[in-house]
């Protein structure tokens, strides 16, 4: 495993993020390339879950767009994110959100911390 | 042509230039020490037989231990026969992962996993009778028929049926080279190895 883990180190550049956890709403500035163009789209959302550790860790984020539900799942180490804000701390007792899939409106909004 | 022998270490996933997550395959490659060179006058045909792995000498036959000697080496492992090789060898030379270079297309050849004995379905991907109910009892992953009756009256040479199943030679053709570490002797290729950690894998350019 030590030799995996020498190529990982080797090759992954590790990003880093300011801290958030499932629960917190976070813009993701994506970097997308059409052609020999660069543009940045932003992707805002509700984190539902931080999976996995280490070089293969994602993140989920989750948004209602037009009424329907999209998840979008990235890489943390991945070199196409621009950046990560976070707007909004998010007051939750669990690491994973799977059940705020089956809320909608009012039932889905997440309390948000006092910093 | 040339290659190298070596063990599959892991697999992992890196990111390309445009930011692609990609699946790789790390495999530990040599350095292999040439320690017979084959030619049409004297064997018949060309190659190169390359060594690799150490391997303790209270291990190893007397016979081989001359061969291993000739090539003024300690014994090894693995031997294996490669009957085209680019540049000329010498016996004693040693071949490292540096004929390898990132963006390169290779072989791998391995021995699958062993999964013992197999049906039709782990083996050859038959469908079974996709029915619980209606009727159907105890025939669930059964191969069904095996062919018609009176003519031909066998079956076929080459039916699929159950049997063991890995534990077999198997080649992965055109793998891309991602990253050679010529210090460590590791080469990190696209995609899936046959094998487990730890088993030797022919890498062929």
């Amino acid at each position: 495993m030590d030799l995996v883990k020498f190529v990982e180190e080797q090759s992954v550049v590790k990003n880093t993020f300011p801290a958030f956890k499932a629960g917190d709403t976070v813009s993701v500035h994506y970097k997308i390339r059409e052609g020999n163009k660069e543009r940045i789209q932003v992707y805002q959302g509700v984190v539902l879950q931080r999976n996995s550790v280490g070089n293969s860790e994602t993140f989920t984020v989750r948004k209602v767009s037009n009424g329907i539900g999209v998840e979008r799942i990235f890489p943390f180490n991945s070199p196409n994110i621009d950046k990560i804000e976070v707007n909004n701390v998010g007051k939750v007792r669990r690491a994973k959100l799977y059940y705020l899939r089956a809320l909608t409106g009012k039932a889905a909004r997440i309390k948000s911390k006092r910093v | 042509m040339s290659g190298i022998i070596g063990k599959k270490v892991g697999m992992t996933s890196i990111f390309d230039e445009t930011g692609k997550n990609i699946p790789c395959t790390v495999i530990e490659a040599g350095p292999c020490v040439v320690t017979q060179v084959k030619s049409v006058e004297t064997d018949g045909y060309a190659a190169v037989q390359l060594a690799y792995g150490e391997k303790k000498e209270k291990n190893t036959s007397a016979p081989l231990k001359g061969h291993f000697e000739k090539a003024g080496t300690t014994p090894k492992r693995k031997l294996v026969e490669f009957k085209t090789f680019e540049d000329e060898k010498a016996l004693g030379d040693t071949v490292t992962v540096e004929i390898f270079s990132a963006g390169d297309f290779v072989d791998v050849v391995g021995t699958s996993k062993g999964k013992g004995f197999q049906g039709v379905v782990k083996r050859h991907g038959f469908g079974g009778v996709g029915m619980q109910t209606h009727g159907q009892h105890n025939r669930l992953r059964a191969p069904g028929s095996l062919g018609a009756s009176s003519w031909p009256s066998r079956v076929f040479k080459g039916m699929r049926m159950a049997g063991q199943t890995g534990n077999a030679r198997v080649k992965v053709q055109n793998l891309q080279v991602v990253k050679v570490f010529a210090e460590q002797n590791l080469i990190v290729v696209k995609g899936s190895v046959p094998g487990a950690k730890g088993s030797f894998v022919i890498v062929d350019k």
